[in-house]
Formats: structure tokens, C-alpha cells, sequence
């Protein structure tokens, strides 16, 4: 077993996959946290199947450059929907509901008027479920991913304390002069750059569980801040590593691999929690 | 001299107006209470003194070199609040970062603030517990604290009361009259009237439609 792992890890992509599957997921656990107590669990999943739609339209232009149009898409949507929040007519869960569904559609659809290539189902379930982009990567997406990891890693540290405060309480936040504004906008960008990395890595239907599962793991046996966004940290990338090294080694799909690992420790974390009462 | 004053304020969202025609007058070491039924805009009223929605017409002004910023706040608690894993501790130093500046994170100093208010609201035992498993009171009492590390000045508390049992009430009341005594001017919502003749100094009844309420200023 030990051999075929060597061996494996012998080749770049593999390696490049390793980097970059625990890069993604680290910055997706620290989002996480602050999604899930937001009550926006599902903004993944929304963003992702904009980030589908945004594709389709890439591919049916033929652009070399896919993310031009990608990221300021889904940045764009990410805007919208946490900054209206339950401000608006269309609550924040449905307006969510709507834009993935839409998108969902609207991209399958493009995809089969203008197929670009002979294997349409074949496309929409590698971009869907990211089979196997995350082993075609370049040198440069390895270093994209990276730089961009670095400086969520930094705006978290570094704005900790703000992100703690908006989270637990906008309006005694905004009351006492914090730019509540800006802090949301923040946070809706950052998630929309992550779920666009984050689709070569497990493909656009898999992000929630990236997003979801870690936090949810570290709240269930937790008690403080610091330690649930510590904890989902590590969960993340523990299980990013697990899945990728399980899916080399058992040839499985290496997105769902990932999220499974993320199921099984969860299941763990919420036993542990529920003993411990 | 007066802290605070509103001269015909209408307050309301999307321009529409809730409530009109908004005169009074608040002065340092007021105990002062805004009452009315649910639903007839005293919240609305709240935020927009806070500074959280604009006014529809009227103006707020803000005196003795008070700022918006400086006041404490007591809001409401959200559901999503009820089920957040944040030690107390954590809670009551975010009512810190009116001071955080451009600051990264908070100082020494904070910290013993935060420490201080925890102690004052009998919580020191608690700081390391999680707010999600304290009871109704003790998370009120923390997000007292949190509240006034914001402020050393004014208090805005917006149905400190709602969903506490009577003894726990009472003790919350007896709270706040005690800040009160130390000179902290108090601005309360509520719709208890009986128990707030007790405590304020002046109120503030909100007209409601339907009812023959009056509204307007009463000094007690």
C-alpha cells in the first residue's frame, strides 16, 4: 500500500492535488463557520450551481479564460444574497433556492443547444461532480490556489475579532460603529472566490459539504468561537488529505471520497457531542 | 443638558412612516422609558435613535459631546443566537470594539474591561461557559455586560424583560436600577407599564391605533 502511495506521489499532478485539496479546504472550513451560524448553509450550493450556469456560458463563447466571467458572476450573485439577507420579498433561503435551481437549469440548458464537444453528460458530470479536474492541474492554478489560500488565512486572522462580532450580532455591531456593510460584502466575496476554486477541486454540487460538514462537526463538541473555527480548521484539512490519499489508493472519485471522509467524521463529532450531552 | 433630542421625528422603513410626530428630551442620568404595544413602532423608533435605519423626516441630536457610537446596546436576541457556540467571555469583549480603532485585535486593557463587567453582572463563574446553555437571565445579563463595555455613558435596552420569569424580571430590573444609581443615563423599551412607573423618571407612551392610549411625554 505504502509502495503504491510512493509511487503515486511521485508524479506533480498528484502532489499538486494533495496542495491544493488542503489549501481548499482550509479556507472553506473558516468560511464555513460564519455561513452556517449566519444561516447560510445553502450559499454554497447556490453559488456553486451560479458558478455551473457561469461556466456553460464561458464554454458556449469559447473563452480560454473561463474564470473571467466565472468569478464575477458568482462574486456578483454572492453579493446579493447575503447582503439583502431577510430585508427583502424573496427570504434568504428561497432566494437561494431560486438562483441555484436557475442557474442549475439554465446552464444544463445552454450546454445541450451549444454542445462544444460530442460527450455533453460526460462535461456536465465533471464540472457537477469534479471527477477528475483536480488531477489535471497546472503549475500555475497550484500557485493561484496557494496565494489566494494565504490571504483568507489572513484576512480571517486578522479580522477575527470583527468577524466574530458581526456574526453573533449585526445590528449591536452596526449600533456601536462597525461597517457592518463592508464586513458582509467581505465575507460574500471571499466565499464566491472559494467556491469558484473549490469546483475544480469536488466539482460544483460537492462545495456545501466543504463549507458545511467541518463547522458542523466542531459545533457539535464545542463550546467557544475560537475553538469551533480552530477545530473546523483542522477537521477540513484532515479530511481533505484522508479523502485524496483514500481515492488514489481505492480509485474512487476523489470529491465524493472527500465529502464522505467529512460525513464519517461528523457522524463521529455528533455522537461524541450528544454523550457528553 | 440634554443628551439627546428628538424634534419631530417620523420614523419608518422604505419612507413609509410607522410613527410621527416624535418630540422628547433626554438629560444625563435619565431613567427614561418608551412604552407602547407590540407593534406600534417602538422598535423602529429604537433603530433609527441607534442610527441603524435613516429617519423618514425630524432630526435626532445627539449632545454634550455624546456620539452614536457611544451608546450601549441591548437588543432583542435572534434565533441564530440561541444556538451559537461563543464562550461568555467572548461575547461580552466584543462589546469592545467600538475601541477597537484600527486595531487588529483587542487590548489588554479591553480584556480587563470585559473582565470587569462579567464580574460586575455575577457572571465570573460562567466565563467560560457556552452562552447556548445558560438560562434566559444569565444570557441577558451577558449581553448586558457586553453592552457595557460599549458605553460608560448611556444604555438603550430594548425589551430587557421579554420572555424572563418574574423573579427573573425583578432582578433585571433591580439591575438596571442600579446602573442607574451610578449615573448611567437608561433608555428602556418595553410594554410593561406597571413595572416601568416604578423605576423611570420619564415616559414616553407610543400612540397605537385602535386604542384610546394618548401618546406623548409623562413625568413621573
Amino acid at each position: 500500500m505504502l509502495e503504491k502511495l510512493t509511487m503515486y506521489l511521485a508524479f506533480p499532478f498528484v502532489r499538486y492535488a494533495l496542495i491544493v485539496g488542503v489549501l481548499i479546504a482550509l479556507c472553506s472550513s473558516l468560511l464555513g463557520v460564519t455561513l452556517v451560524l449566519k444561516r447560510y448553509s445553502y450559499i454554497g450550493d447556490g453559488l456553486s450551481h451560479v458558478a455551473f450556469g457561469a461556466l456553460a456560458i464561458a464554454s458556449v463563447l469559447n473563452l480560454t479564460n473561463k474564470m473571467i466571467i466565472i468569478l464575477p458572476v458568482t462574486v456578483l450573485s454572492a453579493i446579493l444574497l447575503l447582503k439583502n439577507g431577510t430585508n427583502t420579498k424573496v427570504k434568504g433561503d428561497a432566494a437561494i433556492a431560486m438562483i441555484s435551481v436557475g442557474a442549475l437549469a439554465f446552464g444544463y440548458l445552454l450546454m445541450n443547444i451549444f454542445p462544444t464537444s460530442s460527450n455533453v453528460s460526460g462535461d456536465v458530470c465533471t464540472t457537477l461532480f469534479g471527477s477528475t479536474s483536480i488531477l489535471t492541474l497546472t503549475k500555475e492554478e497550484v500557485w493561484i490556489s496557494g496565494v489566494l489560500s494565504v490571504v483568507v488565512v489572513f484576512i480571517f486572522i486578522f479580522l477575527y475579532n470583527r468577524i466574530f462580532a458581526v456574526t453573533f450580532d449585526t445590528n449591536f455591531a452596526n449600533a456601536v460603529g462597525t461597517n457592518v456593510d463592508f464586513y458582509n460584502l467581505l465575507i460574500a466575496t471571499i466565499t464566491a472566490v472559494i467556491i469558484v476554486l473549490a469546483m475544480n477541486l469536488v466539482g460544483s454540487l460537492l462545495i456545501s459539504a466543504l463549507v458545511i460538514f467541518p463547522a458542523l462537526s466542531a459545533m457539535s463538541v464545542l463550546k467557544s468561537f475560537r475553538a469551533v473555527t480552530f477545530f473546523s480548521a483542522v477537521v477540513s484539512v484532515v479530511c481533505a488529505f484522508l479523502g485524496i490519499i483514500i481515492s488514489i489508493l481505492a480509485g474512487t472519485p476523489v470529491g465524493s471520497t472527500i465529502v464522505a471522509v467529512d460525513v464519517v467524521l461528523f457522524a463521529v463529532c455528533h455522537v461524541i457531542g450528544k454523550i457528553r450531552g | 443638558m440634554a443628551i439627546l433630542t428628538v424634534r419631530n421625528l417620523a420614523v419608518g422603513y422604505d419612507r413609509r412612516s410607522v410613527l410621527e410626530n416624535i418630540d422628547f428630551e433626554i438629560s444625563a442620568g435619565d431613567y427614561f422609558c418608551i412604552v407602547g404595544e407590540n407593534g406600534s413602532g417602538k422598535t423602529t423608533l429604537m433603530k433609527t435613535i441607534l442610527g441603524l435605519i435613516s429617519p423618514v423626516s425630524g432630526m435626532i441630536e445627539y449632545g454634550d459631546n455624546l456620539e452614536r457610537k457611544q451608546i450601549g446596546y441591548l437588543p432583542q436576541q435572534t434565533d441564530a443566537q440561541r444556538d451559537f457556540p461563543a464562550s461568555v467571555y467572548e461575547i461580552v469583549l466584543s462589546g469592545c470594539q467600538n475601541g477597537l480603532g484600527n486595531r487588529f485585535f483587542y487590548s489588554s486593557k479591553q480584556k480587563a474591561l470585559a473582565l470587569k463587567q462579567i464580574d460586575k453582572m455575577g457572571l465570573t463563574n460562567l466565563k467560560n461557559r457556552c452562552y447556548r446553555e445558560l438560562s434566559g437571565g444569565q444570557q441577558q445579563r451577558v449581553l448586558l455586560a457586553r453592552a457595557l463595555c460599549a458605553t460608560s455613558r448611556v444604555l438603550l435596552l430594548d425589551e430587557p424583560v421579554s420572555g424572563l420569569d418574574p423573579q427573573m424580571t425583578e432582578e433585571m430590573y433591580q439591575l438596571i436600577h442600579g446602573l442607574n444609581e451610578e449615573g448611567l443615563t437608561i433608555i428602556m423599551i418595553s410594554h410593561d407599564l406597571d413595572n416601568v412607573k416604578k423605576y423611570a423618571n420619564k415616559i414616553y407612551g407610543v400612540p397605537s391605533e385602535g386604542s384610546n392610549q394618548e401618546g406623548g411625554m409623562q413625568v413621573c
